[in-house]
């Protein structure tokens, strides 16, 4: 996309209740020879949930960084990607996100909150401390904001609480607090990066039931990385299938998994142990995922896809197959292009 | 005891700190209190639950790593709790470790070759030098590694790689029995299916008897032919997998089952239903340890113990006083209703990866608009 400026006309009206949209996020880091994100566009509506799917260095957490302008200028270079926030227009290879937005209208959460609350100051210090920055008024008043958001986000004795170190609570607690502490200025998009992944499965359950409910109370769109496919099943409303920094396959979640496209995508759920289907052996996704620097041209798949031809050294656009549901595949459907005889 | 019975573990009770001295008030953590149970040989046995369980620490009991308060673990018949010296070291060449975490657990500035030697030196000490090298490419070959790869350093591998170098390491004593303390938690969905079909391979083609300590309760599905779920230190279900996953018997089985993000489930079949969290274990609530998040407590769970004792069939053994009035309606998920093209798919993409030879229909696809 070719812009001018930092702020860009918005072109299209069709999307009303999108409070964000990402354009073609292209971002390397200094001294490497490949994007780590390569033309990453997302869309959030009003009161969705939006998973980004992937393992371990598909460039998820970094095109959430990248959004929130958390990568530092000097080691992260975007060369594309325009971001509109509401009415707001950015060009992120020009500037980052104003700081008065962030942590306000933009919000994150991160997978580990023992690492992400400072341990030498109290929960309601810390909580306050972000409304205090945004909205201003009294210490009082921040306290008070803080106490409200311990027991929206389920804390029980949220007045004493406020006054205990983050030491003093459990990983599950800290994540509520973390919640709290982003949702303290009623943000319109939060993100949350891994924000489960630490914790025990009965403890996720009760965080993503918190986030869905305040997700239905406040409305906010939330965009949130994940590498677990049974997360997506539970919260999304969309998801987008992240491979060395692609998006290889999006649209709605049920549509994405009842009727998946990219060979990807379903190695990534033949691989997943099922409860309801035990026993033998696990379809695998053979190989590894290949170093930034290696990423093959075209589709960055290929060099792990057992239905690869040369053609794949082209890069396949991320086109419609159903409403919404959109893969990066030259041979989807499968069943239509490749035969497999024993 | 029963020849089948390759390790036990009667009464084992491990408590962590002396109640603290003149200055200090460290309280006494009890780890693991009072579990027995029995590994039959080349059985993979699986121990779930979460964090602060004391599953790990049951791990070290049944290794020997960490000697119990009181109780005692038998391997092949004989107490180990107090072996030491030369009957210890055929010990450790009988029962190995895989560890959790593939980066901190190789010496970075030892090759693949000396690290997977190492174990043989100790073990094998009378091979010779080339005998020991041809052992590690053997061990290699065994653990899908090339031989050549055993002139390299750990930061080379990727974690699945790394992780198949601490199963060769594992395996390189030859062993009869290998605990695996979350062995493919710290991995990819993709790399997990490699290690997870990897260790159902060798425990099938050595006759390996597997100790499998997880929180991922799909993984255990997927690999255990017996389960023990345990809750603050005690076993609370034991049992075959299969028949623990379809008619779970504990509330806390129950709640643990429910609360597994699926494919295929609605939102509404997960609402969260166990209440709060798990106390710490260094005051751990009198009578049933679950009853302050079990939803169906009753006064007699706050006083007495309820002890692990046959329910279903005399295998599937569940500790709670109510276990036969509660519903067991089976919380698993619907499974995902894919299209007929979709199932095709998945069954092409199977055949491709298993060695089918795929051919293209349209040899020049032309791009999709």
């Amino acid at each position: 996309m070719d812009t001018s400026g930092a702020v860009i006309d918005r072109t299209d009206q069709s999307g009303l209740d999108d409070v964000l949209v990402l354009k073609d996020l292209v971002l390397r880091f200094r001294g490497q020879e490949n994007d780590v994100v390569d033309g990453v566009s997302l869309t959030v509506r009003k009161g969705e949930v939006l998973c980004v799917v992937g393992e371990s260095g598909c460039g998820k957490s970094v095109t959430a960084m990248a959004l929130m302008g958390l990568l530092p200028k000097e080691s992260a270079r975007i060369s594309s990607g325009n971001l509109t926030i509401g009415v707001d227009h950015f060009d992120l290879s020009k500037d980052a996100l104003p700081n008065e937005m962030r942590g306000n209208t933009v919000a994150m959460i991160f997978q580990e909150p023992m690492t992400s609350l400072n341990p030498a100051f109290r929960i309601g210090d810390q909580i306050g401390e972000a409304v205090l920055r945004h909205r201003g008024g009294t210490r009082a008043e921040a306290l008070a904001r803080a106490e409200e958001m311990l027991t929206r986000v389920g804390i029980a004795n949220p007045s004493q609480r406020l006054h205990e170190y983050p030491h003093q609570l459990s990983g599950g607690m800290r994540q509520r607090v973390m919640i709290a502490m982003a949702l303290a200025n009623d943000p319109s998009i939060l993100i949350a990066d891994e924000p489960t992944t630490a914790l025990d499965v009965t403890i996720q359950a009760q965080i993503l039931d918190l986030i869905r409910d305040l997700r239905d109370e406040t409305g906010m769109g939330t965009i949130m990385i994940t590498h677990d496919l049974g997360v997506v099943a539970e919260i999304a409303d969309s998801v987008a299938v992240m491979y060395g920094g692609q998006v290889v396959e999006q649209g709605p979640v049920a549509e994405v998994f009842n009727n998946p496209q990219h060979p990807y995508t379903i190695g990534l759920m033949s691989a997943m142990p099922r409860l309801d289907q035990p026993g033998g052996r696990l379809a695998i996704v053979p190989g590894t995922v290949p170093t930034i620097a290696n990423m093959p041209e075209g589709c960055r798949f290929r060099s792990r896809c057992a239905f690869a031809t040369p053609t794949c050294a082209s890069r396949p656009a991320l086109a419609d197959i159903a409403d919404g549901h959109a893969v990066a595949c030259h041979y989807a459907p499968l069943e239509d292009h490749v035969a497999v005889s024993a | 005891m029963k020849n089948d019975v390759i390790l036990e573990a009667v009464d084992v009770v491990k408590h962590f700190g002396d109640g603290g001295g003149w200055l200090s008030r460290s309280p006494v953590v009890q780890a693991v209190d009072g579990v027995s149970l029995q590994v039959r040989r080349g059985e993979t046995f699986a121990i779930v639950g979460e964090s602060g369980c004391g599953k790990s620490t049951l791990a070290r009991l049944l290794l020997r790593l960490l000697t119990p308060t009181s109780g005692k673990v038998m391997f092949d018949g004989h107490e180990i709790s107090g072996t030491k010296g030369a009957a210890l070291k055929k010990l450790r060449g009988d029962m190995q470790f895989i560890f959790q975490d593939p980066f901190s657990s190789l010496n970075p500035r030892m090759t693949i070759g000396k690290l997977v030697g190492e174990p043989l030196e100790v073990h094998a000490p009378d091979l010779s030098a080339q005998e020991r090298r041809d052992k590690v490419a053997e061990l290699l070959r065994k653990v899908g590694l090339r031989p050549e790869h055993a002139g390299r350093y750990p930061h080379e591998f990727s974690g699945g790689q790394r992780q198949r170098i601490g199963i060769a390491r594992a395996l390189a004593s030859g062993p009869k029995l290998v605990i695996g303390d979350e062995p493919v938690s710290a991995l990819d969905v993709s790399v997990q299916a490699q290690v997870i079909n990897l260790l159902g391979d060798l425990s099938r083609d050595l006759g390996l008897t597997l100790v499998i300590i997880a929180h991922d309760l799909g993984v255990i599905r997927h690999m255990s032919d017996r389960v023990a779920v345990m809750y603050l230190g005690r076993i609370v279900e034991s049992g075959p997998t299969a028949e623990v996953y379809a008619k779970p018997r504990h509330p806390y089985t129950q709640a643990l089952l429910a609360s597994i993000p699926s494919m295929g489930g609605k939102p509404e079949d997960h609402k969260a239903n166990v209440l709060g969290e798990m106390p710490s274990p260094s005051a751990p609530p009198p009578g049933c340890r679950f009853h302050t998040r079990c939803p169906f407590a009753q006064a007699k769970c706050k006083t007495d113990t309820p002890v692990l004792s046959a329910a279903e069939s005399d295998d599937h053994r569940v500790a709670c006083h109510f276990w036969d009035t509660l519903d067991t309606s089976a919380p698993l998920a619907a499974t995902t209703q894919q299209s007929k093209a979709a199932e095709a798919r998945f069954a092409l993409y199977r055949a491709a990866t298993e060695g089918g030879t795929v051919t293209h229909k349209t040899q020049q696809t032309t791009e999709r608009t």
